[in-house]
């Protein structure tokens, strides 16, 4: 099968990285700056950043109504961090544009300020069980308080949600992009294949 | 099990900030005209650097009543300045929980021969660099973030460029020399020698490098995003400016779509006067601040 094509939104925030990471697994890996790319995609990342600066660029750039038709057609979305709060459909405190497709409520920096930010050893359900756990680096991470019926929860950490899928898409309060383990983007370009 | 303050989680904010624009601020109301308009982070100040210009007198970091009041007004991650060298105002400013301290040349410097010991904190650090040896010992004393100098508070951004190009060009040469030839490198730009290697060998710095001092207009940003920056620190030019939130947004807008000069040209437009811009030669060069720190 050809190679997938997956855009990561390019407004702000860990672009490259994620590049990187989809070029290792074997998928394509673009920049998304305006929204007509999003025909090119088979998947779509909202990578991290800061999600405030994205959304009010999402809105000046045309993308919110873009993704949001583009998710509900079927493409396979995977946030991470600024991006796992764009996703949301509730977000805890403060008001802020939205993509508001997951049955999730997301609360913002709820671990803290950069001095708090870390990194920890997760248990991830089919991705990373013991021993293999998952190296997750939590900077200024949001989290997420509730889920609704349709979301299955992926990876807790301290006892609150930090990763969570609900049909075709796909979020994490922690980025993966910024160590070398593939397997949640592998994970996610198997949702990609499986969504074609 | 959790581990905080690792190199890792430092450069990893400084990788969240990248394609973004960081505002100097000096009251919560401004904090709030930069978060309105999409800046990443804001620079908590006492004084913009045009003001620590043309006041004189010794700058220090900004009291802290000041900072928490900023911190409280947004929900974007705050930075905070400490002189070069002033270890304790920078274990002050983290016990203040900013996000980041930029040791900086725009305050008087503490000290002449040392800069802070960077890896002794959990806080990451951002620290000015007008070439490729400097941006390299800043990252071998912890920086996890490196911004060129350019020229604070003077709105033109002639410096900022020079030092840019001079970074991209003494990179690029790394990368063409021979490896047997970097350890000499190394001796003649006065950086750790492994640094070198990571740079000869990958094409970049090892951390996200900004750019900043004297970025006034949308095209500003834009040029210094189309030579290589990962994004742009704009002091005086926004708060300096006629109309700062209808500029701080252009800002924002050109660095994200620098390379589009349709969105250029539509950003650029009716957004008030730039701030009033001073010629490098009339200020003379002792002083200079990019000078201060080595």
């Amino acid at each position: 099968m050809k190679k997938p094509t997956i855009g990561v939104l390019a407004l702000q925030g860990a672009v490259r990285e994620h590049i990187q990471m989809l070029e290792t697994c074997g998928a394509r890996g673009v920049a998304l700056k305006y929204p007509a790319e999003l025909n090119l995609c088979q998947g779509i990342i909202i990578p991290g950043g800061e999600s405030t600066t994205i959304g009010k660029l999402m809105v000046a750039c045309g993308f919110l109504d873009e993704v949001r038709d583009a998710s509900r057609a079927g493409i396979p979305v995977y946030g991470t961090c600024a991006g796992l709060i764009m996703m949301a459909q509730r977000i805890a405190e403060g008001d802020q544009p939205l993509l508001g497709l997951m049955d999730i409520t997301a609360r913002r920096n709820a671990f803290g300020r950069q001095v708090d930010s870390f990194e920890t050893d997760l248990v991830i359900e089919d991705i990373a069980e013991k021993p293999r756990t998952f190296r997750a680096v939590f900077i200024r991470a949001p989290w997420i308080d509730e889920v609704g019926n349709g979301v299955r929860i992926l990876g807790e950490f301290g006892g609150k949600v930090v990763m969570a899928r609900q049909d075709g898409m796909l979020v994490s309060a922690f980025h993966p992009e910024l160590t070398g383990d593939e397997r949640i983007h592998r994970y996610f370009l198997k949702m990609v294949e499986e969504a074609r | 099990m959790e581990e905080k303050g690792t190199l890792r989680v430092k450069t990893g904010l400084a990788e969240m900030l990248k394609g973004g624009v960081i505002m100097d601020v000096t009251t919560p109301e401004q904090a709030i005209i930069a978060e309105e308009a999409g800046a990443v982070a804001v620079m908590a100040l006492e004084r913009v650097p045009a003001d620590i210009r043309a006041d004189g007198g010794v700058a220090r970091m900004a009291d802290p009543a000041v900072i928490e009041a900023i911190k409280e007004a947004v929900s974007i991650p705050v930075m905070a300045k400490a002189r070069i060298g002033h270890f304790v105002e920078a274990q002050i400013l983290e016990a203040l929980g900013v996000d980041y301290v930029d040791e900086s040349e725009v305050l008087t410097p503490a000290d002449e021969k040392h800069h802070i010991d960077k890896w002794k904190f959990t806080v990451p650090f951002v620290c000015g660099a007008i070439n490729l040896g400097e941006a390299l010992r800043r990252i071998g004393e912890g920086a996890a973030m490196i911004r060129t100098k350019g020229e604070a508070g003077t709105g033109n951004v002639v410096e900022a460029v020079r030092h840019m190009r001079t970074i991209s060009g003494e990179m690029h040469k790394l990368t063409v020399a021979p490896e047997d030839e970097l350890m000499s490198a190394a001796k003649e730009m006065g950086a750790p020698y492994d640094l070198v290697c990571w740079v000869a060998r990958n094409g970049r710095l090892p951390v996200v490098n900004f750019s900043a001092g004297g970025i006034a207009t949308p095209a500003d940003a834009a040029m210094m995003m189309q030579l290589g920056a990962d994004g742009v620190f704009v002091g005086s030019g926004i708060f300096k400016s006629e109309d700062p939130a209808s500029r701080a947004r252009a800002i924002v807008r050109a660095t994200t779509h620098f390379n589009d000069p349709k969105v250029l040209a539509e950003v650029s437009r009716g957004i008030g006067s730039a701030m009033v811009g001073q010629e490098i030669a009339e200020i003379g060069h002792e002083n200079l601040i990019q000078f201060r720190g080595w």
